[in-house]
């Protein structure tokens, strides 16, 4: 896509340590910036093909419900979303960890880029999920611990988003975000086991790893590839915009050198 | 009760969210890299 194994490269802001060579050979910018720039390429177009599939699968080729009808088809918009809102948030609250524990490089970068897209596809799926709601429940909205759980993931998402950008030093921003992140971790497994733990509204988990799905295969196979499809969009859409915000302090530091040996 | 809006709008904001987040990256990466080679400094040295 870019022209970025050219580039100059920003070493890293902290020293690999003896024990961490492993996690830091991938810390350090330049060489993140020269892999990312031959994956994305391959990772974009894998993410718009099953991403077209599964919907249009999903879309025109599924079969229809034979109780909720049509209405059905917006799981392969909303059971995508709601999957990556809560593995957004989880490689959030992993870049978080990398951050505080190894201090590394890039992670403070991941976590700043992964908040906005993961409060996105959260949006994306409360957004749907009212949408499906709306016709099967006859409300936009029910205070479900299902619902409410994910609501409060939307609002992890907007203070990580928040607190990153509230200080003038940008690592108390990130230091501060990554506590936060972590601490909301606690969140993911409520929002899993809400349905199993409180009498909801929403219905239960209809894919499981522990028993066969309770989904006929014409639906399931095009919600999987829907799923990828999603998972490789965002995984494209993270990495574009952390190869973008190195390269932004990259040029912020060049233009700093500048004005200081003037 | 048709509930086809009630589906094509599920798509279509999945088409926002996905192409906005999509083509915000794809600009600003590019923006950056343009940036980025105006000012650097290892490519006016090589003459690039």
């Amino acid at each position: 896509m870019t022209r970025m194994d050219t580039h100059p490269i920003e070493a890293p802001a902290t020293a690999p340590s003896a024990g961490g060579t492993s996690l830091h050979r991938f810390a350090n910018p330049g060489r993140f910036l020269r892999l990312s720039g031959a994956v994305l390429p391959w990772l974009t177009a894998a993410a718009v093909a099953l991403t077209v599939a599964g919907l249009g699968w999903g879309l025109l080729l599924a079969p229809t419900d034979w109780q909720q009808g049509d209405a059905a088809r917006i799981m392969y918009v909303h059971v995508p979303s709601a999957w990556l809102a809560s593995a957004g948030y989880f490689s959030l609250a992993l870049a978080s960890l990398f951050s505080l524990v190894w201090r590394h490089p890039l992670a403070d970068l991941a976590a700043v880029e992964i908040g906005p897209v993961g409060a996105g596809f959260t949006a994306l799926c409360l957004a749907t999920g009212s949408l499906w709601g709306k016709p099967m429940w006859g409300a936009w909205w029910v205070w479900d611990a299902r619902l409410t759980s994910v609501l409060v993931l939307l609002f992890l998402y907007l203070g990580h988003i928040v607190l990153v950008r509230a200080f003038d030093d940008p690592v108390r921003g990130y230091r501060s975000g990554a506590v936060l992140a972590l601490i909301g971790v606690v969140n993911l497994p409520i929002i899993k086991f809400s349905v199993e733990w409180w009498n909801t509204l929403h219905q239960p988990a209809s894919i499981k790893f522990t028993e066969a799905p309770s989904i006929a295969p014409g639906m399931l196979w095009p919600l999987l590839i829907a799923a990828i499809g999603f998972s490789l969009s965002f995984a494209a859409i993270v990495t574009a915009r952390l190869r973008a915000a190195v390269m932004e302090r990259r040029i912020r530091g060049l233009l700093l050198a500048r004005a200081v040996s003037r | 009760m048709t509930h086809l809006p009630f589906v094509a709008i599920s798509y279509a904001l999945a088409f926002v969210v996905l192409v906005g987040f999509g083509l915000g990256a794809w600009l600003r990466a590019m923006a950056a890299t343009k940036r980025l080679a105006a000012i650097d400094p290892r490519r006016e040295r090589s003459g690039a």
